[in-house]
């Protein structure tokens, strides 16, 4: 791996009293698509909240292509060209869904990501462009939220659980959307539940437990057994 | 043809409640703030209107240029100075500091202009009028709900047609996801509570020529505006208007009754909707 986009060091994070992570490490090579696993309450989905700056960390707990970035606001770590698409979609529901792609390029990058790339990765969304998001169905809402994120023009997306709640038919669509949107060298980070999902996409994986990191490797690497163990914390 | 009269004068009424309220709505609608002081800042904007007409010698319309600026000056910098720090899961720091500053900016005006009731002059508008079908219109009320009518347009188009009103629709809708959206919401707040004051000028300067003012006033105008806003239904400007003009008729038509029956007449109003319709008239249609 040359040197990493995205380095984790010694990462920790809070919820007042509650400590959700515990000294993480974890570096993100450039182009890299790396998958997150890992049981509810691992702290995953605080994990994707640290780097993207939704909750405050040591300054040099994170580092973005050298920049220490740990204690920066969400609205400047959008600026620096990481984006999330949340967990949940959490779409704005006051606004159609061209407006909410819109406003996903409200950050002012430059880049090959524009309103008509979106419309020509999920032509369905070209046709509901003007209906309230919250009209759409679950995996058309998910498209938005993944849209949103990329009018940002990132450089590094991270996708929190993009299948939950959706139908298998619509995850395979949304997954196979996904090449098509890493292939001109954006990094990738996917948390998943669905590890066969996660996999399939992923170069690398981590898998989370109880806020610590219990397996990493290669994907290929990894075994069953392994996973299993690291996912729910006893041997199989 | 009195009541008819009365109806109409109403109406006109209600335009200059329905600018006292706009900003109200607008502020609530992006950051779910109350703000205690809009009253006050409305007194402060008819003052500093004042001092801009007797410095410069100009037109109160003029000096709405001057006043304008101004006041969007001071709401971003409260906003950002203050304001901001308040906002939470509790609602009660809002309440409590813009109570503070209600009483703070009442006190101020009364030690910079005394307790003496002033007004802004107008000149010939004050007193023109037009007539149409026997009833008898001021050029002044007329002038005051077109006003109205135009800021609700534009505070509308602002909200649903410009990328401004995007972000704080965003920001309103969720605050943590519009801020992984670059949108820094301590930002977005200044520019709504800048853009509230604008309003607030514009509707100081209309009161200041309407009627005689002094610094202890501002509590009034908060009900009136509080009383449009809610009978209108929360978020919804046009039903502002609407709640602004249905208050306004109550209380010429209670005048008509009985010249003492006046406010309280507008207060049963609004009594009267929030017991049949509690959201309002016209609360925001969820998409």
């Amino acid at each position: 791996m040359s040197e990493p986009v995205l380095k984790l060091t010694n990462l920790d994070a809070f919820y007042g009293d509650f400590q959700a992570l515990y000294g993480l490490d974890l570096g993100v090579g450039a182009g890299e698509v790396v998958a997150i696993i890992g049981a509810n309450g691992a702290g995953k989905t605080t994990l994707m909240r640290s780097i993207s700056g939704l909750l405050a960390n040591r300054a040099d707990a994170i580092v973005y292509k050298g920049q220490s970035i740990g204690t920066l606001r969400a609205d400047q770590v959008a600026a620096c060209g990481i984006a999330l698409v949340p967990e949940g979609r959490q779409l704005f529901p006051s606004l159609s869904v061209e407006e909410n792609l819109l406003i996903g390029g409200k950050v002012g990058r430059q880049g090959a990501w524009s309103l008509n790339r979106v419309y020509d990765l999920f032509p369905i969304l070209k046709d509901r462009r003007a209906q309230a998001s919250t009209s759409l169905s679950g995996g058309q809402q998910q498209m938005v939220a993944i849209g949103r994120a990329l009018m940002a023009n990132p450089d590094l997306i991270l996708f929190d659980e993009i299948s939950l709640g959706l139908a298998p038919v619509v995850i395979r669509q949304i997954y196979d959307a996904l090449p098509g949107i890493v292939s001109d060298g954006m990094t990738a980070m996917i948390v998943e539940q669905d590890i066969t999902k996660a996999l399939s996409v992923s170069s690398r994986v981590f898998c989370l437990m109880e806020g610590r990191i219990a397996l990493e490797g290669r994907t290929g690497d990894v075994t069953h057994d392994q996973i299993t163990a690291a996912y729910f914390g006893v041997d199989s | 043809m009195d009541w008819v009269n009365a109806v109409v004068q109403g109406v006109l009424l209600g335009g200059l409640y329905a600018l006292f309220a706009a900003g109200l709505s607008l502020i609530f609608g992006v950051m779910r703030l109350v703000n205690i002081a809009h009253g006050d800042l409305i007194v402060l904007a008819a003052y500093l209107g004042l001092s801009t007409t007797v410095l410069l010698g100009v037109h109160p319309f003029v000096a709405l240029l001057v006043v304008m600026p101004l006041m969007a000056g001071i709401g971003y910098a409260l906003q950002r100075g203050i304001l901001n720090q308040t906002l939470g899961p509790d609602i009660l720091p809002p309440l409590l500091v813009t109570f503070g500053l209600s009483v703070i900016i009442q006190n101020a005006l009364l030690e910079t202009y005394t307790a003496d009731p002033r007004k802004l002059s107008g000149g010939a508008i004050e007193t023109a009028s037009v007539n149409m079908g026997g009833i008898t219109m001021g050029v002044l009320p007329l002038l005051t709900f077109g006003i109205a009518v135009a800021v609700i347009w534009g505070l509308q188009f602002i909200f649903y047609r410009t990328a401004l009103g995007r972000g704080f629709r965003a920001v309103s809708d969720n605050q943590d996801i519009a801020q992984l959206m670059g949108l820094n919401k301590a930002h977005v707040f200044g520019v709504a509570m800048a853009l509230a004051l604008a309003v607030v000028a514009i509707a100081g300067i209309l009161l200041g020529m309407r009627t005689s003012f002094d610094p202890a006033i501002g509590g009034g105008r908060l009900i009136f505006g509080f009383e449009a806003v809610i009978i209108g239904g929360l978020g919804n400007l046009w039903g502002t208007l609407a709640g602004g003009v249905i208050l306004g008729v109550a209380q010429t038509v209670g005048a008509r009754i009985d010249p003492g029956f006046q406010l309280l007449a507008g207060h049963i109003a609004f009594l009267v909707v929030l017991a049949v319709r509690p959201n309002g008239l016209f609360p925001r249609v969820e998409h």
